[in-house]
């Protein structure tokens, strides 16, 4: 995975200036962190509409307030686990500004009155980390204790009940919502989780305040995010854009088509499928049509040779594999979604269902049964990169049900 | 406000079914024989006149996965 420079008019904040992860320079560019209170950063970044950059886009001031409203003293936790396999974004700045991250936590966690936080990192991502963390403890930087615990490699790790569960030393698998972790979440405490990208861009929103930040995306989607963008492109990588950014722009930013693109997979396998236009606004204002939104960044390209049902069957395929084994709804119902899409993939007709029960109808009612019924989102987001395909691919699916791909015949 | 919707929580339930006899008015056994609303609501609305059922099959879940909670 590499960071590769990124074209003008493509915003360029967290990436900006030297990325070898060191103290002195960050310190040297930046200082040290302002310290603010609990007031004061909910009104910045309420003033600024920073969002959460994990993939659920939730406004980051609603769930400061959250826990700020809780009663018994908060713990907050760096989410940079990033089990989603089409994601390196949240590894890559953990690498190249691991300070702007850390700096970040201190400041909500000051803000917040914590007396304990965490960074719950890849495995890839622990030792620089660690290191990191022992050079600024030699600076005098973090007066709120980090401590670093490792995440597992799984899809659902990520999820907010599952981060909680594996901070206080459980399984990192999700839990039931009936209370959520901002009133009670590790050890009953009041929990923040945020994305790391997240805590990185509000340590420059601390500095630099909310008026700068909303200069780069659009106006109700303010600020920049990280892409990992991959696929069939010249230099897949961690491109920085702002909100709004032309999906071509985009795709250029990583080397530009390595092929003729005749879709791409926005915001990850819980993302959506739309089609290669390179006009399209990658924000949620422009994806809504396609049932998208930029999730936590990730672009796919699929090139015209390559099917995506076949693609897309891969996908659920370890969607399933990848369930927590806690809910029957999930359990059950996505590998069936994963067999039936495989048999339409590679055009086979499915014992046991009718003729006139065909492969779309099973899909959609596979897609109805499971969504909901799980206690994080899991089975959603699987059905929604499923219904897309279904959509964008529409007359590939019409094309394998006459027995033929329109894939291979573009090859 | 009372409590009028009913959640399932799918990490303990097993599907036992126990629920879907006791509440067939609100739910069906799905193919896998878990709880599956017939209104496809994620928390089923339980009217006035169901809530004593409602309880009682709150209380005999034996995967204790199941509560009656505020709209």
């Amino acid at each position: 995975m590499t960071v590769v420079d990124v074209l003008p008019g493509v915003g360029r904040r967290l990436l900006a200036g030297s990325t070898d992860g060191r103290l002195d320079t960050h310190l040297a560019r930046y200082a040290r962190p302002p310290r603010l209170d609990g007031v004061q950063l909910v009104g910045l970044l309420r003033d600024a509409g920073l969002t959460g950059r994990g993939g659920a886009g939730f406004p980051t001031w609603r769930k400061v307030e959250a826990v700020l409203g809780a009663s018994g003293v908060p713990v907050v936790v760096g989410n940079g686990s990033e089990g989603e396999p089409a994601s390196g974004k949240d590894r890559a700045l953990m690498a190249y500004q691991p300070h702007l991250v850390l700096d970040g936590l201190q400041i909500v966690a000051g803000a917040v009155g914590a007396r304990q936080a965490y960074l719950y990192v890849a495995a890839a991502s622990a030792v620089g980390v660690r290191a990191a963390l022992g050079d600024r403890r030699g600076a005098g930087l973090d007066p709120v204790p980090v401590s670093v615990v490792v995440a597992p490699e799984r899809f659902v790790a990520g999820e907010e009940s599952a981060v909680v569960n594996a901070v206080a030393g459980r399984a990192a698998v999700p839990s039931d919502k009936r209370v959520r972790v901002t009133e009670a979440g590790v050890g009953g405490a009041p929990t923040l989780v945020q994305n790391v990208e997240t805590l990185a861009h509000l340590a420059l929103i601390a500095r630099f305040g909310p008026h700068w930040f909303r200069e780069a995306g659009t106006a109700e989607e303010p600020g920049t995010f990280l892409a990992t963008v991959g696929g069939a492109v010249g230099v897949p990588g961690v491109v920085e854009a702002g909100y709004g950014v032309r999906l071509g722009d985009l795709v250029d930013a990583a080397g530009g088509p390595a092929e003729r693109l005749q879709a791409v997979l926005v915001g990850g396998y819980h993302g959506g499928w739309v089609p290669a236009l390179p006009e399209l606004a990658v924000s949620r204002a422009g994806l809504a049509p396609y049932g998208a939104s930029p999730g936590a960044g990730i672009v796919v390209a699929l090139p015209v040779g390559v099917c995506g049902l076949v693609e897309t069957a891969r996908i659920a395929g370890y969607l399933a594999g990848e369930v927590a084994g806690q809910c029957g709804p999930c359990v059950n119902g996505l590998p069936r979604l994963a067999t039936t899409l495989t048999d339409l993939a590679h055009r086979r007709g499915r014992a046991g269902l009718g003729r006139e029960v065909d492969a779309v109808r099973e899909v959609e009612r596979l897609s109805l049964l499971v969504s909901g019924r799980g206690a994080c989102r899991h089975p959603d987001g699987s059905v929604r990169m499923i219904r897309s395909a279904m959509r964008t691919f529409d007359a590939d699916v019409a094309a394998h049900l006459a027995g033929r791909c329109v894939a291979e015949e573009a090859r | 406000m009372s409590e009028n919707r009913l959640h399932i929580d799918w990490t303990a339930c097993d599907g036992r079914g126990l629920c879907a006899e006791l509440l067939s008015e609100i739910l069906v056994e799905d193919e896998w024989g878990y709880p599956l609303a017939r209104d496809g609501a994620v928390e089923p609305a339980v009217p006035r006149a169901l809530q004593k059922n409602a309880k009682r099959a709150v209380d005999r879940c034996p995967a204790l996965a199941l509560r009656l909670v505020n709209s």
